[in-house]
């Protein structure tokens, strides 16, 4: 199901203010790419893009084209709907559906993908939550509000949610950063373990975590104050972090500035 | 210094007293009208040779007086459900209107817009219904009489457009602009976060809106809608000048049958002999109590929201 | 499952119809509230601008029969604003203070949950209950008799609860570190509020206070009962029956004269300007407030 990303050229803007621009980039299929650089950088804008969540904000908009496989994400007759079915996603901050239970927020995008039987959506749903970890904890509790688990197992009940659908690919924004450090071991772990079976970027501003569970970083910077943010570099995770070409980013890991 | 450093301020005291005495007055002001439409209302009841619940007349200054509630009661209760039920979907679909479907910049003068025409006093919803929606639904009445008469809403024989029906559409607009703004500020209260993470899952605005928005404000619509309930049985004076102002229980909302308590009050308060003002007062009492149940009603389901958005947090 | 060639999968035709429906009923709503609220907005205007004239502003009611020309509501115009002008002068005081009590000194305890809860249940009161309550007490039980002052209670206990909600809530906007910093400074608990607290809220609270003059200026029911109709001039009001504008209105609408009809839109209109003016004022007071906030 995994699938390869090709970005070619894109720029991003909130009304006039042009946020990235000229994104070029190729994002492997089964493995795990890493956004890093300074706040402000244009990284969680740029992946937003890549499921159109871009431009849910208004006056937000994209130019470029963002291939996943053979087809542009930004085609004339692609719905972003079935893009987003296709690219799933998940939030800085855990945002499980409070009115709906455990077993309920799972199998919400299932649901509005047509009617399918109990048993099949109990499958699924037990499935998804095991691929996330969680089985075990909520298995008992399934009818009890997502609301009422802790941090860092709404999360992991966003991610279950999120590959319910099974996705092609699973972007993840800052995943880790309202977590404590045991929840975000344990979101890590599961991360390491999706990368068989997902595309999976996720963007961080934890160096130590893109070190821990990517297999590909990119690093963004921008150029100062209201300039867009650029992809600076990428490469293998191990050669950003001990070797980079650039100056930029040997000076953001090396910690002095950033 | 002979006086202790630490002695209160000489305001303090009195200005505590004052700040105590104006609430303890609000209390005073909630039993005094309690107390004394009840002083004047029994009288009146005691007068009455009626059956004060179940009489469907109203001849208070006749001797001896008769009169009852039950047509009243019934006219308040049927004209505003009535009006509910044509203002609530218009009003849910204006709020997701300005919410969720207008660009921004209209979305935001025609949240200013609806604020305004809540503010329109309803004496002159009153004259519009009077003189131009009376007249214009003497057409409409006779349609709905003649092919849907099978309703028994619409049934009966002599349609007259001074009716319950015309009344109920002239508080379904008055009582619009209420749950409107209401509904609007619930659903943009609603998290960004949850309307993103049904939109990632790859639903549309539609199922975006029933999974995040619609949840989130279910209760406040809920209590909007009771708002408007109790402003439209507690209407007076755009409903006495349409109101039929007969005294029988019926449904049949387009005959020239039906009143209301309020309408009845304007009305009869001109003509009213002592024993008549006893129960008119007598009258507005049970209007006290219909609507104090409805808005109790709202507010309890406001707590529950509130309860609701904290869990949320 | 069948093996696609593109990756993604078209949402399906029922959903995308579903989306559209409602859609479309959305914006159905949204042109029916309008046509109703654009219909009386426009009535009102064209047909009050046909009597809006000095004459109508300047004149009263008096030895003018329901089928005679000319006219005006200057009684009414001025018993208005003589019966909201007393109505806020009752209603602001007591109003403030219990928002300072619930506020600053009941803290949650009995007495200042019960105020809260009566003045919630004193929102709800019916218009004309409150006309009905001012009539059994004032005017009956008194033997008093109607005038303007018997409508200005009435008016100001509809007051009371949106001044007292509004105000509380401007004060409890304060932030606490402003209190705190003069009671550090040794300012008793009263004058802090009086030099500090209050003055920090002062526009909302005025903001509120117009929204609440705008809403009892239009009230009909509870003037009908306590300040009763007359076509004379009646400066004075605790004396003897008064007009009001929205009672001008009703009482006009009620004549079955083209005469009476054209003054009642007239009437119509000078309300809708004075109620509307009242809001546009409080809603400039709070934007000047907040110039940044607005949204």
């Amino acid at each position: 199901m995994a699938k390869q990303i090709e970005v070619s050229d894109l720029d991003a803007y909130y009304g006039s203010h042009k946020a990235i621009e000229g994104i070029t980039m190729t994002i492997e299929p089964r493995s795990v790419t890493a956004f890093i650089g300074p706040s402000g950088c244009g990284k969680s804008t740029f992946l937003r893009t890549l499921n159109r969540m871009h431009e849910v904000i208004p006056g937000a908009r994209v130019d470029g084209k963002i291939l996943l496989e053979d087809q542009d994400l930004y085609g004339d007759d692609i719905d972003p709907v079935s893009v987003r079915r296709t690219v799933g996603m998940v939030f800085q901050r855990p945002n499980p559906f409070p009115t709906m239970s455990i077993f309920d927020n799972v199998a919400a995008g299932l649901r509005l993908n047509g009617r399918r039987s109990k048993s099949e959506l109990e499958g699924i749903v037990e499935s998804s939550l095991k691929d996330a970890n969680l089985w075990n904890e909520v298995k008992d509790r399934l009818n009890k509000p997502g609301s009422g688990l802790s941090g860092g197992q709404q999360q992991r009940l966003c991610i279950a949610r999120a590959i319910a659908v099974s996705p092609a690919v699973l972007l993840m924004d800052e995943p880790c950063s309202a977590l404590d450090p045991i929840s975000t071991l344990a979101i890590e772990d599961l991360i390491s373990k999706l990368k068989n079976e997902y595309t999976i970027v996720i963007v961080t501003h934890n160096m130590q975590q893109a070190a821990r569970v990517s297999d590909k970083t990119a690093f963004f910077n921008l150029a100062g104050q209201g300039q867009p943010g650029k992809l600076i570099e990428m490469d293998e995770t191990s050669k950003i972090f001990t070797n980079p070409t650039q100056k930029a980013t040997e000076d953001y890991i090396t910690g002095r500035f950033g | 210094m002979g006086r202790s450093a630490f002695r209160r301020s000489h305001g303090e005291g009195p200005f505590r007293y004052a700040t105590t005495g104006a609430g303890i007055l609000v209390l005073v002001i909630m039993a005094a009208i309690a107390v004394f439409l009840i002083v004047r209302a029994v009288p009146a009841l005691q007068a009455n040779s009626a059956n004060f619940l179940t009489e469907q007349t109203w001849t208070p200054n006749a001797s001896p007086p008769a009169f009852g509630i039950a047509a009243l009661a019934w006219g308040t209760v049927i004209s505003s459900f009535l009006a509910l039920i044509m203002a609530l979907p218009v009003a849910v679909g204006v709020a997701l209107f300005i919410s969720h479907y207008a660009p921004r910049r209209l979305a935001s003068v025609l949240g200013y817009v609806i604020d305004l025409l809540a503010a329109v006093p309803s004496v002159v919803y009153g004259l519009w219904g009077v003189i131009f929606l009376v007249p214009f639904m003497r057409g409409p009445s006779e349609f709905l009489n003649t092919y849907l008469g099978w309703i028994p809403l619409f049934a009966g024989e002599s349609v007259n457009s001074k009716s319950i029906l015309t009344g109920s559409i002239v508080l379904a607009i008055m009582i619009l602009p209420i749950i409107a703004a209401i509904s609007r500020e619930v659903f943009l209260q609603a998290p960004t976060m949850l309307e993103e993470a049904s939109l990632a899952l790859g639903a549309t605005r539609w199922e975006m809106i029933r999974m995040s928005v619609l949840p989130f404000g279910r209760p406040g619509v809920i209590s909007a809608a009771m708002l408007g309930l109790g402003r439209a049985m507690g209407e007076t004076i755009a409903v006495a000048l349409i109101f039929p102002a007969t005294f029988t229980v019926t449904l049949q909302v387009l005959t020239g049958n039906g009143n209301s308590i309020a309408a009845n009050i304007a009305n009869g308060f001109g003509e009213a002999t002592p024993i008549g003002q006893g129960a008119l007062i007598a009258s507005g009492l049970v209007l006290f109590v219909i609507t104090l149940v409805v808005n109790t009603a709202a507010r309890l389901v406001i707590a529950r929201r509130k309860e609701y958005s904290r869990a949320a947090a | 499952m069948t093996t696609t060639i593109h990756v993604l999968q078209p949402v399906s035709m029922g959903r995308r119809v579903k989306n559209r429906i409602v859609q479309g009923l959305v914006w159905l709503a949204f042109a029916i509230a309008v046509v109703p609220l654009v219909s009386v907005i426009w009535l009102v205007v064209t047909n009050g601008l046909k009597r809006f004239d000095l004459e109508f502003l300047t004149h009263s009611m008096r030895n003018i029969g329901p089928r005679d020309a000319g006219g005006g509501a200057y009684h009414a115009i001025l018993g208005t604003l003589e019966q909201v002008g007393l109505a806020t002068l009752i209603s602001v005081p007591i109003g403030l203070l219990t928002a300072i009590y619930l506020v600053e000194y009941g803290s949650g305890g009995r007495l200042a949950r019960s105020i809260s809860f009566f003045v919630d249940v004193m929102t709800g009161i019916p218009s004309v209950v409150a006309g009905l309550f001012v009539l059994a007490f004032w005017v009956l039980i008194l033997g008093l008799g109607y005038s303007g002052f018997a409508g200005a209670i009435a008016l100001s206990i509809l007051m009371l609860p949106t001044v007292v909600r509004s105000a509380e809530e401007m004060l409890r906007l304060v932030p606490n570190e402003l209190r705190e910093a003069s009671y550090a400074l040794g300012v008793p608990k009263w004058k802090t509020i009086m030099r500090v607290v209050l003055p920090t809220a002062f526009t909302g609270i005025i903001t509120g206070v117009m929204l609440a003059i705008a809403r009892v200026a239009g009230e009909t029911a509870p003037l009908l009962l306590t300040v009763f109709i007359t076509d004379s001039i009646n400066s004075d009001p605790f004396d003897g029956p008064q007009m009001g504008l929205p009672l001008y209105v009703f009482d006009q609408a009620q004549r079955p004269n083209i005469t009476a009809t054209d003054r009642a839109w007239t009437g119509a209109l000078t309300l809708i300007l004075i109620v509307m003016l009242l809001n546009l004022v409080a809603r400039l007071i709070s934007w000047w407030r907040a110039p940044a906030k607005g949204r």
